[in-house]
């Protein structure tokens, strides 16, 4: 039995083709996945994320522990409502989770980790928690629903939707997130657009949904959600990084602080690893579609795509993929695809930032 | 979308029309583009190819993943339609407009081995339960 979201019969009603998303019922598309993607580029859509799990640890002593429990810094959250994104790793250096971790005060952060992570990582942080700070309570908040409203357009039309938002959220800069009552909005998101991540007690969704609907933000699968992050070169887990590699070989260096004193779990293994692979961009040269687990093939050795797909805002196919270290920005390498050799460029990445290719 | 009475069917979700000049025409069906989503890539076979039936010939290969196409029967490939390749998302448009190549085949009365629209229906409800 797949789970289900407070939008199941929205997506129903409006005809959603709906697939088995980490065990959740959840739409893959309304109709057209690529017409999803563009609406997001130019204009507004929204994505029920709903199937994401946000956690909030509270408790004196809260910051302490996610200074042991994840990667990224959380002495950079110093102003109320600021977001982090982070790794959250094992031991060896391997990637528990990402996620994002909230500031709200001392004795109140919020993390929101991944659906199909999340019984593992409550797992995780409860054995972490019992270990290195045991007064602290941990709550996953299934009663929350949660909304993404993402596009160039997506500020106006949710001022449009839920007036009474606007003067909290429209001085919210970009990684930051207010409480409204009981809903939480953060200038987050998954897209490389504008936009809000919404959570909201899962009965108020369904209106919600509805009101935002009425003020011209289309629904969008999950479908558009992966070619609009793949664009945005935002990692997805379990393709890009999983327990079996470390987030500086998944292009994650950025989100890890090895600088400072601290210490937090997987921090030794990081300074004592091997760093002989990487995570770069790749643009077709030739006609065809990268996908994951293609084998690529460099100057350096051999490497694997994690995640390949066509990238509607390019018209252009796209991948992210691991391959030796050494192997460099304007490279050409081979992709095999089928019986097939096609030549790929090394690129920077994000491949689209704010609707403009950068590729 | 209605099942088209005047085509033939192949269980891998191709259809096939016989032409006036005796050549068949191959396609996927609207049921298999609704299953795949917006078509980004087609791969046709090289024409001069020889196929046997059910073999591997073509790719179609939507936003979300690739797929093989199969002969439905044994013949030579005499044409390969480029403006589905240039535009694969005339698949999605009219499934039964936007053949992909064309056969010469071995036997024509080999299409009678297929279904017809009334059995393919039947065949596609099937696989839906």
């Amino acid at each position: 039995m797949l789970k289900q979201t407070p939008l199941n019969a929205r997506h129903r009603e409006a005809n959603a083709k709906l697939v088995d998303f980490s065990g959740w019922e959840m739409p893959i598309h309304y109709g057209s996945q690529i017409e999803e993607h563009h609406i997001v580029r130019t204009d507004a859509g929204m994505f029920d994320v709903s199937h994401m799990l946000p956690v909030d640890l509270k408790g004196e002593g809260a910051r302490d522990f996610l200074r042991r429990l994840v990667a990224n810094n959380v002495d950079k959250l110093q102003s109320t409502g600021k977001a982090l994104y982070t790794c959250m790793l094992h031991e060896g250096g391997g990637v528990v989770d990402d996620l994002i971790v909230y500031f709200l005060n001392e004795s109140w952060f919020r993390l929101v980790v991944n659906a199909g992570c999340a019984d593992k990582d409550i797992a995780w942080m409860e054995t972490q928690r019992d270990r290195l700070a045991p007064g602290l309570a941990l709550t996953p908040r299934r009663d929350l629903a949660m909304i993404a409203v993402q596009g160039p357009k997506a500020a106006e039309k949710l001022w449009q939707a839920m007036p009474g938002t606007r003067d909290l959220a429209a001085p919210l800069k970009p990684f930051n997130a207010v409480v409204v009552g009981d809903m939480f909005i953060a200038r987050t998101g998954y897209t490389g657009e504008d936009g809000f991540e919404i959570m909201l007690p899962a009965k108020a969704a369904p209106f919600f949904w509805q009101a935002l609907l009425e003020a011209g933000v289309k629904p969008c699968g999950l479908g558009a959600r992966d070619t609009l992050r793949l664009e945005a070169g935002m990692n997805l887990y379990s393709q890009d990084m999983d327990a079996s590699t470390t987030p500086l070989e998944s292009g994650l260096a950025w989100t890890v602080d090895l600088k400072s004193e601290r210490d937090f779990i997987g921090k030794d293994a990081l300074l004592r690893l091997p760093r002989n692979r990487q995570l770069v961009g790749l643009k077709l040269l030739d006609r065809g579609v990268l996908r994951g687990h293609q084998k690529v093939l460099t100057s350096q050795g051999e490497g694997e795509i994690t995640s390949g797909s066509f990238a509607p805002t390019l018209n252009a196919s796209i991948a992210l993929a691991r391959v030796p270290a050494g192997v460099n920005l304007g490279d050409t390498v081979e992709v095999e695809i089928r019986d097939k050799r096609l030549r790929a460029l090394v690129v920077k990445y994000p491949f689209v930032r704010n609707g403009k290719a950068l590729v | 979308m209605s099942i088209p009475a005047n085509l033939k069917y192949a269980k891998s979700h191709e259809w096939c029309r016989l032409e006036a000049d005796g050549t068949v025409s191959v396609g996927i069906t609207h049921h298999a583009q609704d299953l795949l989503g917006d078509m980004v890539f087609i791969e046709n076979p090289t024409v001069g190819r020889k196929l046997a039936a059910g073999e591997e010939c073509a790719v179609v290969e939507s936003v979300k993943a690739a797929s093989d196409v199969y002969a439905p029967i044994a013949g030579e490939v005499v044409a390969a339609n480029a403006d589905v390749e240039a535009s694969p998302e005339s698949i999605n448009q009219d499934a039964y407009a936007a053949w992909m190549f064309r056969l010469k085949p071995d036997n024509s009365a080999d299409l009678d081995g297929l279904m017809d629209a009334a059995a393919y229906q039947a065949f596609v409800d099937s696989e839906a339960h």
